[in-house]
């Protein structure tokens, strides 16, 4: 999987509900599909996702195979104060990747 | 006289149910194959019954691509931690596997509104769910017109 891309706002108040935008390029095989050769090719999908500010979950899916390819993520948070992100997107395969990322809380 | 009357509706009860049992393995077979939405609804619900229309489902009226037609969802709610929405689910009542995705906020989310991006096989009916903090449920459709369908191959 690659280097997802997230965009948080550049600052924020404690207090602010903020939208958090997560992209992450993937295929999304839904096992539906066949190859040239009439072979199924086989299922392959990103299965869940979750965010964790300061160490408190604040958001988490279960995407299915109806969910398009590269998955965006739109959502929201109430910034409880300073804090760093922690997103998770998890494969079929078990192979993970963790992103982090700073929010610039300010006074 | 009487009982000979009663013997003939007995009768004709009995013929009536030998023919409905005949005809229910079968009814009941293509019911299940046409209906794989219901089942997705009711493993969210089970026997709750949901207020109807209180849940936002922002779509194109129609999909010109059906792999990827963008959605929000959304509730009105306070996000406090006694009266949040604790989950979304999406269904689609025509895709081959109708569980599109669920979303599970908490009242750190502060906003009830997810958005991402669906795969649509063809016209169909779309189903958003929302599962409160208090054990309610609210649930809403619309329908989503697909030129070119998704999940093909």
């Amino acid at each position: 999987m690659n280097k997802p891309r997230i965009k948080l706002p550049d600052s924020a108040k404690a207090g602010d509900v903020i939208e958090i935008k997560t992209l992450i390029s993937h295929v999304m095989e839904t096992g539906q599909r066949r190859d040239p050769d009439g072979k199924p090719i086989p299922r392959s999908i990103i299965n869940a996702f979750s965010a964790k500010f300061a160490g408190s979950e604040v958001f988490k899916t279960e995407l299915h195979p109806g969910i398009s390819a590269n998955p965006y993520l739109s959502f929201f948070m109430r910034v409880p104060g300073p804090g760093e992100f922690e997103f998770t997107w998890i494969e079929d395969s078990g192979s993970r990747v963790v992103e982090k990322a700073k929010l610039n809380v300010v006074a | 006289m009487q009982s000979a009357r009663l013997d003939r509706r007995e009768l004709a009860i009995g013929a009536v149910t030998a023919l409905a049992v005949a005809l229910m393995p079968r009814q009941a077979s293509a019911q299940d194959a046409a209906q794989a939405w219901e089942q997705a609804v009711k493993a969210v619900l089970g026997d709750a019954k949901p207020a109807d229309g209180k849940v936002t489902i922002e779509m194109p009226e129609i999909a010109e691509n059906g792999n990827t037609v963008p959605f929000t969802l959304s509730v009105e709610s306070p996000m406090t931690e006694k009266d949040h929405v604790k989950a979304l689910h999406l269904i689609a009542t025509a895709n081959p596997q109708p569980g599109v995705a669920t979303f599970r906020l908490t009242p750190l989310s502060g906003k009830a509104t997810v958005s991402s991006r669906m795969r649509l096989a063809r016209t169909q009916d779309v189903i958003g769910i929302a599962e409160l903090s208090d054990g309610r449920f609210l649930m809403s459709k619309r329908s989503v017109k697909v030129t070119i369908g998704g999940c093909g191959g």
